[in-house]
């Protein structure tokens, strides 16, 4: 009985994977057999042998790219919060600025990158930026959305208690609100990562999108995808990062 | 166990109105000049339909809304915002989901920054008293709806409340859920002796366990029959039905919502 219940179970939780591999598989077998040169299409083992080989290049350039997302995320946070905190507790700022985000966010950043470029230079600052005014819009929306979903019957009761606003905000709102900021945080820090890289082709002499357009100029099309690789690496390991922040900080109301 | 007893708090309401301005910039009267005085350790309930102004009432009481008119004094002092020996329970338990049991009932202990790590072995007492020692370790999210009302009421005690206010608490409870908590806080009442003011729909739950009963009704909310309720007790809900006094005080109240057409006879 235990046994072949356990199946279901057990194909379940290895679905991904064995999806996964088994396109991977595919991929692999179908190049050579349907006459597309390694050139145009690498396989997935000649990706995976270059990524081993060129561990040292791709982790310096990684590092860049890895330190523009992180400071531009940071500053999304920095910027995002008191900004949502803002328009939670002002109607006025709330009416005065949301138009105004709104119209900033129908902009598409990628298209502000050459003219950060023209005002901040070849270094890591236009990268920083582009980082920053791509992931601050969800971090401002997700805050702004979880203290207003918040039960007002729960601030009735602390502050039948005698809560101040200051307490109130600490005891119930925040808490209330830390799934949504994580959530935002994770989408932000996917577009964080973005951010940078296109920044990167724009203009730079450091950097995975830079890596990648060097690969490109000189037809090397497995650098190419080794970077791709490195550069969603890089932003899954970012998402986790976050995801375990979030489970030490909160409690989830599903977990057993 | 040392067994826990609390202190109820007289209650005096003087011409209290409350008068609310609708969008179309109109007067409605939610309470209109009411004047009720509760003696220490009474059990009043409060029944009547949506609107009669019970739930304005109860905000007053609490402090979360001010009055428009009159005057209300706990122990002798006026109030205008939420007083320390007022608890609230409010129909929906309002845990919180990332607080363990205990740390939920020492909330109030912690936003008055008193010693929470002194009220621990209350707040396992009370747990006890309401049937869920060694709960205190548990989530919400493992307890069922009637427990997470429990929780709500020692949350609501640990405070020592001399008026202990209770808006509709068993409303969101299945039918035998509620039986079980009404006999049981008949019994916690009895033991502790606060003054409690319990808002309700439920007409047999207010005769049950009220030692008076106020019938309230809208436009403009007011007193239209305080009740006194004079049934020995400990009450027994199975029995109830087998005591032609009951039956007498349902019927008044009856009488009151038939008058008014709030309750239609056919």
């Amino acid at each position: 009985m235990r046994r072949k219940k356990s199946r279901g179970p057990w194909l379940e939780r290895y679905s991904a994977v064995i999806l996964a591999t088994v396109l991977l598989a595919a991929w692999q077998v179908l190049v050579p057999l349907s006459g597309l040169s390694e050139f145009v299409l690498p396989t997935p083992v000649a990706i995976a042998t270059r990524i081993v080989n060129e561990l040292p290049l791709l982790a310096t350039h990684a590092y860049v790219t890895l330190f523009e997302v992180v400071s531009g995320f940071a500053m999304g946070v920095l910027v995002g919060i008191p900004l949502a905190l803002a328009i939670f507790y002002s109607r006025a700022f709330e009416r005065a600025i949301y138009p105004i985000l709104v119209a900033l966010q129908t902009v598409p950043k990628v298209a502000l990158a050459p003219l950060l470029v023209l005002y901040l230079g070849y270094g890591w600052a236009p990268k920083i930026t582009l980082a920053f005014l791509i992931s601050f819009f969800p971090i401002v929306i997700s805050t702004v959305v979880g203290l207003q979903a918040l039960d007002k019957n729960l601030v009735n009761l602390v502050r039948s208690m005698g809560a101040s606003e200051w307490q109130t905000f600490f005891k119930v709102r925040l808490p209330a609100a830390l799934p949504n900021i994580f959530g935002g945080f994770k989408v932000a820090v996917s577009l964080a990562v973005i951010g940078a890289v296109i920044g990167e082709y724009v203009a730079a002499e450091r950097g995975l999108g830079y890596l990648q357009l060097q690969a490109n100029s000189l037809f090397d099309t497995t650098l190419n995808f080794a970077t791709v690789v490195a550069i969603s690496g890089l932003g899954v390991m970012l998402y986790f990062v976050i995801d375990f922040v979030e489970s030490r900080v909160t409690y989830k109301r599903d977990t057993k | 166990m040392n067994a826990i007893v609390q202190t109820g708090a007289a209650v005096d309401i003087s011409r209290l109105s409350k008068i609310y301005k609708t969008r179309e910039d109109e007067d409605v009267v939610a309470l209109d000049k009411i004047d009720l005085k509760f003696e220490p350790g009474t059990f009043v309930a409060v029944v009547g339909p949506s609107g009669c102004g019970k739930s304005t009432l109860l905000s007053l009481l609490a402090g979360l809304i001010g009055a428009s008119t009159g005057t209300i004094a706990i122990d002798g002092e006026a109030i205008s915002k939420p007083h320390p020996k007022i608890g609230v329970v409010f129909q929906s338990d309002l845990l919180l989901y990332w607080r363990t049991v205990l740390e939920n009932i020492l909330l109030p202990i912690e936003i008055k920054r008193l010693d929470v790590a002194r009220y621990r072995g209350r707040a396992e007492e009370l747990l006890a008293q309401v049937g869920l020692e060694g709960f205190g370790n548990k989530y919400p999210s493992e307890l069922s709806g009637g427990m997470r009302q429990r929780v709500a009421i020692c949350r609501a005690l640990i405070q020592e409340p001399g008026l202990l206010l209770m808006d509709e608490p068993f409303g969101a409870l299945d039918a035998l859920t509620r039986e079980q908590m009404i006999m049981d806080l008949q019994s916690m009442w009895m033991r502790l002796g606060n003054t409690v003011l319990f808002i309700t729909h439920g007409i047999d739950e207010a005769v049950f366990l009220a030692d008076r009963v106020l019938v309230m009704s809208p436009r403009p909310g007011r007193v239209d029959l305080d009740l006194n309720i004079d049934m020995p007790r400990p009450r027994q809900w199975s029995r109830i039905h087998e005591n032609k006094d009951y039956h007498g005080y349902v019927r008044k109240i009856r009488d009151i919502f038939e008058a008014k057409g709030i309750l239609v006879a056919h």
